[in-house]
């Protein structure tokens, strides 16, 4: 240590590799599970078919960016209906939130795509060059055939996992069946090929030699929810109270035998008896390692357990510490969970009693109105209507003004509108006021457009303005 | 094996200090020092292959030979080959047909709106609605006609555009150098009483005489006008120069009149057939 700080400060340090050793237990198969069921939810989900009729993709979830719809399940959704995936995104983050509040850093633990590429990686790299111990000494060894034959296979195998880590991307935005075959036969676009090469490199590169820089140096979440976490946040800490001094089995009064297995199985290389730090995503894999040990030498288990700050003076006192929903159950989470809800039921009942077509309208600025021959002021708009069904539909227009206005539709007959299934169709009309009327004198006098359609009966309106003349 | 993970306090600071903070001086990530030495290796590469180094007389070319200019010049060259099929078809459709084809009228009221802008919204306006002395082209008066081939044929061949043999031409003689002033004002009153103002009855009934006499040729007898000599309506609520009484007076006087270039040989004949449809739908077409 002091020869260190006498020596003029390095500017640049390398990875300290790090060698996550095998564990098992509860927390170790629920990362299993949950690894499963996040990369069978990414990997899946584009192959997954959804009847919509002849003219619609088929496709159960997909981001159909050339016709700027987006398809889920039963739900489309259309640009102008853009705030459900706003609304979306607010419960994402509240749902960090509260997450986050209730169980720290769980997110990075658990479902981060970072952690859960990586633990494969892991898994593929314990499978080819065998369990730390092995991987430590195949990186000391010099080249050889057999390092090198490890080596490859182990780059090979991450390839192809990046590989399909990036194919399965560009499956979302374009019908899988179709693209899987371009893709083959080279007939896809350049932009899916430039995604998928991108997509594969960062895959590559992040799972499989970045690993834990990534969160350490790149990531702002540990920064932000460092801000989100309160003393009664649950997260993986060693109970010092218990451990310390820690010796040789038998030798010292604390409980820890410094066998440094929650140090070896850390995939953050950091040893967790150091305290909270920000390198730690809470992966909860030193708590199986130290209960499988603790179960050996006959201590109990939890050495290194799920704790919130609160409970260390408490239990260094020899008090019962708060129970687990305790934490969990408190003002703060309610009202997370009180907001996540409340946006969530907004949208269901948004998505229920959302229409099927929908009108929007835009004034003419320039010129806001028209004066004709006879003194009549007219003004023109630009008229929207999308058909958000698979059939053909026909609208009628009807206008309700103070004034008894007159409408028309250009190069229409009448006041009916045909709309194509699934199109979104402009018509310009033209709105007349006479003379005579207060309207034709008037900045901006309200004007509502209604739009009702035919077969159904459904009513739609639209609020705008008509300019008058008002010098 | 790990080694000595070094404390903290072992650390040299920066000797920065804010309210008792201080800051670590710590080594950066080497990857980080990797992905410095690949954007100097990817700007080496740039400066290769792009446009990059300023000298006096423009920049280095760069091995591609790559130029913005060449980029946008390229994709006009491949709209315009996107396009060719579709001008055809509109220069073999008869102007009043091809409001029947949806993707032709698209078509001509895009271009037709893109053309306006560059060479009819200097005078017209961007929303063409005119100006004084500059006829508003969204209403329902027009002086030479208002429908597709009256358009056509204006922008083709202009009004008063001497250069051009077919070009629309009249022109109203300042009666301010053949009548006396008082008969002007007559006159005005008279014309006052045909746009339905407010007028002075015994000024104009001695204006009617004199309208027959000197205006009625072109402006016709009721001063409703006659679009073959593109005399204006002046019955109507419309005034090119101004309605009210000073404004009749002044043009009766001096007399005033417009000129329009004619757009045959500037713009091509799509871009003619183009504009006329863009400005026959904008909501005053015949």
């Amino acid at each position: 240590m002091t020869t260190q700080t006498e020596q003029p400060p390095r500017l640049f340090e390398g990875r300290e590799p790090v060698f996550p050793q095998r564990v098992s237990g509860w927390y170790r198969r629920l990362k299993w599970w949950l690894m499963i069921f996040t990369l069978g939810i990414y990997y899946i989900t584009p192959w997954i078919r959804w009847d919509r009729g002849a003219n619609l993709p088929d496709q159960a979830v997909l981001v159909d960016l050339a016709n700027a719809r987006f398809f889920f399940f039963w739900i489309e959704i259309w640009p102008h209906e853009l705030y459900f995936v706003a609304g979306l995104l607010i419960m994402a983050g509240l749902g960090l939130f509260l997450f986050t509040s209730a169980l720290g850093r769980v997110w990075c633990g658990y479902a981060c795509p970072q952690t859960v590429w990586t633990d494969l990686f892991i898994l593929v790299e314990r499978w080819v060059e065998g369990d730390r111990n092995e991987r430590i000494r195949l990186l000391r060894a010099k080249w050889s055939f057999r390092k090198a034959r490890l080596r490859i296979t182990k780059w090979v195998i991450w390839l192809l996992i990046a590989l399909a880590t990036g194919g399965a991307w560009v499956f979302y935005f374009a019908d899988a069946q179709t693209l899987l075959r371009e893709l083959f036969t080279g007939q896809a676009a350049m932009v899916a090929y430039g995604t998928i090469a991108v997509l594969t490199a960062t895959t590559f590169l992040f799972g499989g030699f970045l690993r834990e820089q990534v969160c350490t140096y790149m990531c702002p979440w540990p920064r932000i929810q460092a801000a989100m976490m309160d003393e009664d946040s649950l997260t993986v800490a060693y109970r010092d109270w218990r451990g310390e001094p820690r010796g040789k089995l038998g030798k010292a009064e604390g409980d820890c035998i410094d066998c440094m297995a929650c140090v070896n199985v850390c995939p953050q290389g950091i040893d967790i008896r150091d305290g909270q730090q920000v390198e730690c995503i809470t992966c909860a894999l030193c708590i199986d390692a130290c209960d499988n040990v603790m179960e050996k030498i006959g201590k109990p288990r939890g050495l290194i357990d799920y704790c919130a700050l609160s409970d260390e003076p408490l239990e260094r006192a020899g008090a019962t510490p708060k129970t687990i929903w305790q934490h969990i159950l408190r003002l703060r989470n309610f009202i997370y969970f009180g907001l996540w809800s409340l946006i969530g039921v907004a949208m269901v009942v948004a998505l229920f009693i959302r229409s099927d077509f929908s009108a929007s309208i835009k004034p003419d600025r320039n010129p806001r109105f028209v004066t004709l021959s006879d003194g009549t002021l007219r003004n023109a708009y630009d008229l929207k209507i999308s058909n958000q069904t698979g059939a053909a539909r026909e609208f009628h227009l009807s206008i309700k003004t103070d004034d008894p206005l007159r409408l028309d539709l250009q190069g229409v007959d009448g006041m009916n509108i045909t709309v194509p299934a699934d199109e979104t169709m402009h018509q310009r009309i033209y709105v007349f006021a006479k003379p005579e009327y207060e309207t034709s004198r008037m900045d901006n006098a309200p004007i509502r457009f209604w739009v009702e359609d035919r077969a159904s009966g459904e009513r739609n309106h639209v609020d705008s303005f008509f300019a008058g003349d008002s010098k | 094996m790990r080694k000595p993970k070094m404390n903290d306090e072992d650390y040299p600071t920066t000797g920065h200090e804010w309210d008792g903070i201080r800051e670590y001086d710590k080594p950066m990530p080497r990857w980080w020092l990797w992905t410095f030495y690949l954007c100097i290796l990817f700007s080496i590469g740039y400066v290769v292959y792009y446009p990059a180094i300023p000298l006096i007389n423009g920049a280095t070319k760069g091995v591609l030979g790559y130029s913005s200019r060449a980029e946008v010049q390229g994709e006009i060259d491949r709209v315009n080959a996107l396009n060719a099929d579709i001008e055809k078809t509109l220069l073999a459709t008869p102007m009043d047909d091809i409001a029947q084809n949806p993707e032709l009228s698209r078509f001509a009221s895009a271009g037709g709106g893109a053309v306006f802008r560059t060479y009819c919204a200097q005078c017209h306006g961007a929303g063409a609605q005119g100006g004084k002395g500059y006829p508003n082209l969204q209403d329902d008066d027009w002086l030479w006609g208002g429908d597709l081939a009256a358009l056509e044929t204006t922008i083709r061949h202009g009004i008063r555009h001497d250069a051009d043999d077919d070009t629309r031409y009249s022109e109203m003689p300042k009666f301010g150098e053949i009548l006396p002033q008082e008969e002007i004002k007559q006159i005005a009153e008279y014309v006052l009483a045909v746009s339905d103002q407010d007028h002075d009855v015994a000024l104009a009934m001695l204006g009617k005489p004199l309208f027959m006499d000197n205006c009625s040729a072109c402006h016709g007898e009721t001063g409703l006008g006659d679009r073959e000599q593109g005399a204006p309506n002046l019955a109507d609520a419309l005034w090119l120069f101004g309605g009210d009484r000073d404004s009749v007076v002044q043009t009766i006087t001096n007399s005033r009149f417009g000129v329009m270039p004619a757009w045959q040989g500037r713009i091509t004949d799509v871009q003619i057939k183009q504009v006329a449809f863009y400005v026959h739908q904008l909501g005053g077409g015949e």
